[in-house]
């Protein structure tokens, strides 16, 4: 037997720097109160969203991910020609082939980078950095750039009273790069398929295609069954993440949970029992649920703000239709 | 050991003041969870799951929109605690 030689890492990687990309178009709830019988009351009390942002044809998913990644790379200090794979997460990109993520490398100006695309709906983005983290530790890249992009709008039933008001689109990227310390921890990630219909796409493409039905598909939900998922299951992945990463709750400076719905957040933050000295990103007030994208968005956000530094050490976990999940200790660029 | 009556209603008092901020002496049989006691859709799902650890009972989300009342969460629980 031949001896094959090892493909030759860095000891760990971090995330060496983050951009997101908020379409033009802000809409307030009195918009989506034209489609369903609801108020701006009830929506912001039900799940704390002001405004979300909608993407224009021109903001394509391509587009969004271009934008949100040049400022990544440039926040990281390397250009583009350094990044060895683009990884792209999303579940409203409606063109299947060829993946989304080469058209990105190729317009980011990469040196052939690997690209591809991975559906892991609001997980999408920790399941990302967890790839990208592998690459860098075994070898096969130098740089990943890491993006969560959805344009959640083309997928939303404006008639729909339990989803109408709660997606939005964006698109959030890293750059995540070797490492001489820890800095991205353990994942604790898995899924439940027994409860794949709790959210989901109504419909196959297939069955629009023959006129099966009339309808655009969207993405469905039963609302109370996944809030009990994610404030009670996720908060004891979440406590997972960190005993993996060795972190106590005290240690940690800030919690950026999927911004899946703000009292999600609440109920989270209360069964983590965090201390009140933990920065939490409650970014979905303005931007809504934008899926694979929510993190890094936020991400983004609280660095932008100063209410997060450079440095601090973040929880992140993100949840969603599978069901699948994904927590992990990270300190950010 | 199984809870009485009393105990259920005392442990629902808490649990609702814990989560809805409502005084415990204010959760009686009779209120009504939404109209009286502040506890919207979603807080009735924190009250639900905490109940089932206290009370070591399964309340699925199908039956969660039945008790609508202190007193209906009461008897649920008193029927179907382990
Ligand atoms: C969507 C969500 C806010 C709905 O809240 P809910 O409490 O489950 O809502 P329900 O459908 O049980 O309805 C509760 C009441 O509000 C009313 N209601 C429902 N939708 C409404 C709306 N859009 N506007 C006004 N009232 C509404 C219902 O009619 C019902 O009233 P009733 O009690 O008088 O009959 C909530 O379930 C949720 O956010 N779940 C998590 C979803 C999520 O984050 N998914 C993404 C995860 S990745």
């Amino acid at each position: 037997m031949s001896k094959i030689k090892p493909s030759k890492g860095a000891p760990y990687a971090r995330i060496l720097g983050v951009g997101g990309y908020r379409p033009t178009r802000i809409v307030p709830n009195e918009v989506i109160l034209e489609t369903i019988d609801s108020s701006d009351e009830w929506i912001r009390s039900r799940s704390g969203i002001e405004t979300r942002h909608w993407a224009s044809d021109e903001e394509t998913v391509a587009a969004m991910s271009v934008e949100a990644s040049g400022k990544a790379i440039a926040d990281a200090g390397i250009s583009a020609e350094q990044i060895g794979a683009v990884v792209v997460s999303t579940v409203s990109h409606f063109k299947q082939t060829p993946a989304v993520a080469t058209e990105i490398a190729h317009k980011l100006g990469t040196a052939k980078a690997a690209a591809f695309d991975i559906s892991a709906g609001c997980a999408g983005f920790g399941y990302g950095l967890t790839l990208a983290k592998g690459m860098i530790v075994e070898g096969s890249a130098e740089y990943v750039l890491v993006i969560g992009v959805e344009r959640l709008s083309d997928l939303t039933d404006l008639e729909d009273r339990a989803t109408a008001f709660l997606f939005g689109d964006g698109a959030g990227a890293v750059v995540v790069g070797p490492s001489q310390e820890p800095a991205i921890g353990p994942t604790v990630w898995g899924s439940e398929g027994d409860k794949s219909e709790t959210i989901k796409q109504t419909v196959p493409w297939t069955d629009y295609r023959t006129g099966e039905v009339e309808k655009f598909p969207a993405i469905t939900q039963e609302g109370q069954a996944v809030f009990r998922w994610a404030v009670f299951e996720m908060a004891k992945v979440a406590q997972q993440a960190l005993e993996a990463a060795g972190i106590t709750s005290d240690e940690l400076d800030v919690f950026i949970p999927h911004q899946a719905n703000e009292r999600i957040i609440d109920s989270m933050v209360k069964t983590l029992k965090l201390p009140e000295t933990v920065t939490v990103a409650r970014d979905v007030r303005t931007t809504g649920n934008t899926s694979a994208a929510s993190i890094p968005l936020a991400m983004e956000r609280l660095l932008a703000t100063g209410e997060a530094k450079s440095g601090d050490t973040a929880l992140v976990i993100g949840f969603g239709a599978g069901l699948v999940y994904a927590a992990t200790v990270v300190t950010l660029p | 050991m199984a809870a009485t009556q009393e105990e259920i209603v005392a442990g629902l008092a808490e649990i609702v003041n814990e989560i809805a901020g409502i005084p415990v002496e204010d959760v009686q049989l009779d209120k009504s969870f939404t109209d009286d006691l502040d506890v919207d859709s979603l807080s009735m799902v924190e009250v639900v799951v905490a109940a089932e650890e206290r009370f070591d009972v399964k309340i699925p989300d199908e039956d969660v929109k039945n008790l609508k009342t202190v007193g209906d969460a009461t008897e649920y629980i008193l029927k179907h605690q382990a």
